[in-house]
């Protein structure tokens, strides 16, 4: 008698659990899935980072309207971190902790992905970073969708020394971008048997920059490497032409990031070389059906920059991880990853996560600026792969390093 | 040559950043200096010159009309403000600093709503001469020779002008001056004006070598507020004088190691000024209050 009860009282119980599991999932069926986005909408960079914003939510609105992510909308929660990275660093708790975001895009400077990182890191969270930088981040949380120096500086830094000469001078914002840039530039001249003239860094903010062009007149550069961020620190072109410098520059991030092009009045400019694997001008037929939605959609934008380029292909390639994992669990994104066969198409071109590094091959093309502020185009690279970090024994299928490394530090072996 | 292109080049580097601080610092070093106001919102009036002298070049304006345009503009945006916030402010040094800051941030963001995050350039006007194997923007020149000129133009206004006598009776005793018949409120208001309209003319000046951004005010407003403390309580001869000093150790510092160790240089002058004189801001505001 008494164990009969128990059984039908366990069945019951039983009943109700799968019952009340059925509805959870049910629940979870319509739930929306979560994007979490930081991104500077003031500040000194918020003129490169808010097309990041559009692009988000361009591709946000475009894959609700096509059914969502496994057939579940996505709901984007924005807040602006205001180009501070404490309330980076608020801002990401508070996403991952009271929002309980499902990803988390975050940062345009690599100050502000290093302020991120530990965080993500403690909640296991996944995290796309999706902009340009100055490559190393071997992380398991993080995927970094942007180019990286062997994509950049790589095919960028010899062009340039065998067609002006092997004396450089290296301006750089400073702070982490710029001083492993810097390094980066060094390390490549030095290879092809350049020299380094002279290497500035440059503190944010700074706008007025007459005795840095003297240093460059003095020290006679075949060509400079323009590493310079921000708002204040871009007046330096206007500065350098009105004073006739008259030197070729070199970028990773001119241009394409900072449409220097459209801000300026020509042509001071000019002889701006850069390589890049978004630029508007590109002429593809995807890119060009993106520009037109992009139009479409934000009718004032300036200049479709590479920053939102790459949030909006972020969102896409996001989608694609989930939807061949079937969920948005962070372990069963990872494993499609480490199958070596996570591509999507993306206005640039095609584009596929490396498992090792979790960084993305990109189309490079290298460019140069004319006269009258028009694009030259020079060459082009098709799918330049992330190589360095797996080369260095960076392997996230194998071990989560959770560590950035530059040519100075590198793993141990 | 090589000598005297060295001493030369030296010399105008000095020069620039002596311009960029005392014209950064002039329309603070009334407000801040003479009225007592913190004006947080000082790189906002440089901004707002700079836009002004931008958008009107742009309609066709030649570009010294334009620059007057701007400081004009903001002179005038300067009085309205006085009018309706500032004047509440003047026995309050402490609460200016919130207001004004409150200010700031409106103007930026309402820039960045109203006017897009960026407007476009329009470039330096050309001219460059050489000296040595240095090129040099002849526009840097039209910059240090309006920082001398605006020196001047202050000397002149506040020690020679009747108004100048009653602006700086009513910054001193204002009690007293109202018993002598000078009506101080508009005093008050033409001096927030001036001192705007300096900013704005900055703002007007420098629009044409910088990337124009509802932020851009920011760049102006440490070493403003660096050249306004160096040069103490008394504006009119302190402003030069911590220009030239601070502009030879920075464009010393900046030949010698780059960017980075000029901004350090500056900063550790100021440090260094603060603590040998007690002049600095915190001793300034107490003498004030008491």
């Amino acid at each position: 008698m008494q164990a009969t009860l128990n059984r039908g009282a366990r069945a019951l119980l039983g009943a109700a659990a799968i019952a009340s599991f059925m509805i959870a999932s049910a629940q979870a069926q319509q739930d929306p899935i979560k994007i979490g986005l930081l991104e500077d909408q003031t500040g000194e960079i918020a003129i490169f980072t808010l097309p990041k914003v559009r692009g988000t939510i361009l591709a946000v609105e475009e894959i609700n309207a096509a059914g969502g992510i496994l057939g579940r909308q996505i709901e984007l929660i924005d807040y602006d971190p205001q180009f501070d990275n404490a309330k980076f660093q608020e801002f990401a708790r508070r996403l991952l902790q009271k929002d309980k975001v499902d990803v988390l895009f975050a940062g345009a400077t690599s100050a502000s992905r290093e302020a991120v990182r530990p965080i993500a890191n403690r909640f296991d969270a996944l995290y796309f970073y999706t902009n340009q930088y100055e490559g190393g981040v071997c992380d398991a949380n993080v995927i970094a969708t942007g180019a990286v120096p062997e994509q950049q500086f790589s095919p960028l830094i010899p062009w340039m020394m065998e067609r002006f000469g092997g004396r450089v001078y290296t301006i750089a914002a400073d702070y982490n971008f710029g001083q492993i840039s810097a390094e980066w530039t060094r390390v490549l001249v030095e290879e092809g048997g350049g020299e380094i003239v002279g290497e500035e860094l440059i503190p944010l903010g700074v706008s007025q920059f007459g005795q840095t062009i003297q240093n460059m007149q003095k020290a006679k550069p075949d060509w400079i490497m323009a590493l310079t961020v921000g708002a204040s620190q871009d007046s330096f072109f206007e500065q350098a032409h009105a004073a006739k410098l008259g030197i070729p520059m070199a970028s990773s991030i001119r241009i394409a990031l900072g449409f220097e092009h459209k801000r300026f009045a020509p042509p001071a400019l000019q002889n701006m070389y850069v390589t890049a694997n978004w630029y508007e001008e590109i002429d593809r037929e995807d890119a060009n059906a993106f520009k037109a939605r992009w139009r479409k959609r934000w009718p004032d934008e300036t200049y479709i920059n590479q920053m939102g380029h790459n949030a909006y292909a972020g969102i896409y390639l996001y989608k694609k991880l989930a939807e061949t994992a079937g969920t948005t669990d962070k372990d069963a994104i990872r494993k499609v990853i480490a199958s070596g066969d996570a591509c999507i198409d993306a206005p640039e071109g095609r584009m596929c996560v490396d498992p090792k590094s979790q960084h993305l091959s990109h189309t490079i093309t290298l460019l140069s600026v004319n006269e009258d502020h028009s694009i030259k185009t020079h060459e082009k690279w098709d799918k330049i792969e992330p190589y360095w970090l797996a080369s260095v024994g960076c392997d996230l299928t194998v071990k989560d390093h959770n560590d950035q490394y530059t040519p100075s530090y590198l793993p141990e072996k | 040559m090589d000598l005297l292109a060295e001493v030369f080049s030296f010399v105008f580097q000095a020069a620039d950043v002596f311009a960029f601080l005392v014209l950064a610092a002039s329309g603070l070093a009334i407000i801040f200096g003479m009225m007592g106001i913190i004006n947080l919102a000082h790189g906002e009036f440089i901004m707002c010159g700079a836009y002004v002298t931008v958008i009107t070049v742009q309609t066709g304006m030649p570009l010294p009309l334009a620059i007057l345009c701007g400081a004009l503009a903001a002179g005038l945006i300067g009085i309205a403000l006085e009018r309706t916030i500032i004047h509440r402010l003047y026995e309050r040094p402490l609460d200016s600093i919130v207001a004004t800051w409150g200010i700031s941030l409106i103007v930026t963001q309402g820039t960045l709503l109203a006017l897009g995050s960026t407007w476009p350039g329009i470039g330096t006007p050309a001219g460059t001469f050489l000296v040595g194997e240095y090129t040099y923007a002849s526009y840097r020149l039209v910059l240090i020779g309006s920082a001398i000129a605006v020196l001047v133009l202050i000397y002149w206004v506040f020690m020679k002008t009747r108004y100048g006598v009653f602006a700086r009776a009513t910054m001193q005793q204002p009690a007293m001056a109202r018993a002598l018949g000078v009506r101080t409120p508009i005093v008050y208001s033409v001096t927030f004006g001036i001192g705007a309209a300096l900013a704005g003319l900055t703002g007007g000046l420098f629009a044409p070598t910088m990337t124009l951004i509802p932020m851009m005010g920011m760049t102006f407003i440490v070493e403003a507020f660096v050249t306004v403390v160096v040069g103490g309580a008394d504006v009119l001869l302190g402003t030069a004088p911590a220009a030239i000093v601070l502009g030879v150790i920075k464009a010393a510092l900046t030949a010698w190691y780059g960017q980075l160790f000029g901004q350090i240089g500056l900063l550790i002058t100021v440090v260094i000024v603060i603590r040998v004189l007690p002049e600095g801001i915190t001793g300034w505001l107490t003498r004030r209050r008491a």
